[in-house]
């Protein structure tokens, strides 16, 4: 139980007639990059909110980082990081204020912060534009900043919401080296994408549909399986029966 | 003859250098991608063109008419989808669509060939207000919008960012579509992939335009050859093919690495062979044709280098 980051067990979301997530199970290893892809409209967004401890599911079960998506909403908070491609820094707050906010939210102690953002600072080569406003800095650097700040508390999970939306191609990457790095020292990401070539930089990937799981496994099974050698095409055979994306 | 011209257009916001000495021509009936991230440039170039923005300096035609001088005439005669949704949200799908044929003195029904295949998507749902829609709808929506006056030259900022494959993929058919009934079409896209879809693209980068050409020639014109590995841990491989005396560029390329060497050699085996001494089990190489998205990475790196030694 202590090794899987997320268990989700017949999770379902309903309003009114209309089951949004409709009964997924799958589990997520610890440390694993698990990539979360669907149609628009598949229910991706509700799911995600249901694990961050957003939402209640109308039925079925899910822990993340061992916690009760019912009973322990709070404690899911302190465990993860967030990051979306809006994402969420304060443009008139120096990357600095910004790193101490939310390393502040999250009850990392004052001594800690100090130590951490000037690492932080130093990693990611911002020495100079340190004390810069957010809203200054380019899209991309932007994003590698929202997604250290994220990960900033040292989280179990962090959750990435197309984190790499509309970036350059080099940029894109080097963001991807930086995911890499956080599950090589032990952090389970859990990111959701619409570049089919990043899927295949994930362990394992799930296909939504309709608010179901209809595929989960490595990106080189599910390739096997649909008998191509393109993310693209796997994602287009699962998603173009789709039903209601248009709804 | 030339739907749309640009000559040395620059456009500045304080310091930045939005648009850079940016000059381009798209022929009648052409589909004319802008390839590049957020920041390009491309939006810019857009509103310029269709008369909402002014230049600093340097001329631009639209179906032969000044975007200064003659924007009246412009405006009349392009469709404009911009890339933030622009449609009256609380107005319904009927609604938008009638006020846009009111506000160009046309009608619905007068225009309606054109629109047939893609509004009878969304008719269904006639009296649902546009921002009840999903992101599939709305742009639907928006594109029928875009062209109820029957333009001669099309807009089209950013139609498929944040859309899913199958969405995708169903867009670029009815621009196909559009394309074949004589319109010109202007695009951009953020989806490197994309690219191969259009006639002839820019790669755009920081206000510059790297390459133009069509999506062919830009790829034959890359001028290594490339190749492709992988191994069972990639990530390792990447680390280390990176640091290699040999390796003249590598990065991670969906489930590949993707690489050029120092050399011109065009075997594979000599990938094997030096990334044979790092003991990747599972090891494949390949010598592959590049993408447009190498050949972006390329134009942006020696670009990049050439800022660099410029400073």
């Amino acid at each position: 139980m202590e090794d899987k980051a997320i268990i989700c067990k017949d999770l379902t979301k309903q309003f009114g007639d209309f089951k949004a997530v409709d009964s997924i199970s799958f589990e997520v290893e610890r440390g694993e990059i698990f990539g979360f892809l669907g149609a628009n409209g598949a229910g991706k967004t509700t799911a995600m909110r249901i694990l961050c401890g957003l939402s209640f599911p109308t039925s079925g079960k899910a822990t993340v980082a061992g916690f009760d998506v019912y009973k322990q909403q709070e404690s899911i908070k302190k465990n993860i990081g967030y990051m979306s491609q809006k994402f969420s820094l304060y443009d008139n707050l120096t990357i600095l204020e910004n790193i101490e906010f939310y390393g502040g939210v999250y009850g990392v102690s004052r001594p800690e912060i100090k130590t951490r953002s000037s690492d932080l600072v130093k990693t990611l080569g911002l020495e100079k534009e340190a004390k810069k406003l957010v809203g200054e800095l380019p899209l991309g650097w932007k994003q590698k900043l929202a997604f250290s700040v994220a990960i900033f508390h040292r989280p179990k999970i962090v959750f990435l919401d197309e984190p790499t939306g509309g970036v350059d191609p080099i940029t894109r990457r080097q963001f991807w080296d930086m995911i890499y790095q956080a599950a090589a020292d032990g952090i389970t990401v859990f990111v959701t994408t619409h570049y089919m070539d990043e899927a295949e930089y994930c362990n394992r990937i799930t296909v939504m549909v309709d608010g179901r799981v209809e595929a989960l496994d490595t990106p080189t099974n599910l390739k096997k399986r649909f008998n191509t050698d393109s993310m693209d095409d796997v994602f287009y055979q699962l998603a173009r029966g789709a039903k209601r994306g248009e709804n | 003859m030339n739907s749309v011209s640009l000559k040395n257009i620059i456009k500045t916001y304080g310091d930045v250098k939005a648009v850079n000495d940016v000059s381009f021509e798209v022929q009648k009936g052409e589909l004319f991608g802008l390839i590049g991230p957020d920041g390009a440039g491309k939006t810019s170039i857009f509103r310029i063109l269709t008369t909402v923005l002014l230049a600093d300096s340097g001329a631009a035609t639209v179906e032969g008419f000044d975007v200064v001088k003659n924007y009246r005439e412009i405006r009349n005669r392009v469709g404009y989808m911009p890339g933030r949704f622009s449609l009256y949200q609380d107005l319904t799908v009927k609604e938008n669509l009638s006020f846009f044929a009111t506000v160009f003195g046309t009608t619905i029904e007068k225009n309606y060939e054109l629109i047939k295949d893609i509004y009878d998507q969304i008719k269904p749902f006639n009296n649902r207000r546009a921002g009840k829609l999903s992101g599939g709808m709305k742009q639907k929506l928006a594109l029928c919008c875009a062209l109820i006056h029957k333009p001669d030259v099309l807009f089209l900022d950013e139609p498929t960012t944040g859309v899913d494959v199958v969405s995708r993929k169903e867009f670029w058919d009815m621009l196909d579509k559009l394309k074949k009934q004589g319109i010109t079409i202007v695009v951009s896209t953020p989806y490197m992939d994309e690219a191969t879809l259009c006639d002839r693209i820019a790669l755009i980068q920081n206000g510059n335009i790297m390459s133009i050409d069509n999506p062919d020639n830009i790829v034959q014109s890359f001028p290594k050859p490339l190749f492709a590995a992988k191994a069972d841990n990639i990530y390792k491989l990447l680390e280390y093919l990176r640091t290699d005396g040999e390796i003249e560029s590598c990065y991670a390329f969906g489930e590949y690495l993707h690489l050029t060497l120092k050399s011109d050699e065009i075997e594979a085996e000599s990938v094997t062979d030096i990334a044979g001494k790092y003991n990747a089990s599972g090891l494949e190489t390949k010598l592959i044709t590049p993408t447009i998205e190498d050949s972006f990475i390329r134009l942006m790196n020696e670009y990049n280098h050439g800022e660099a030694v410029k400073n």
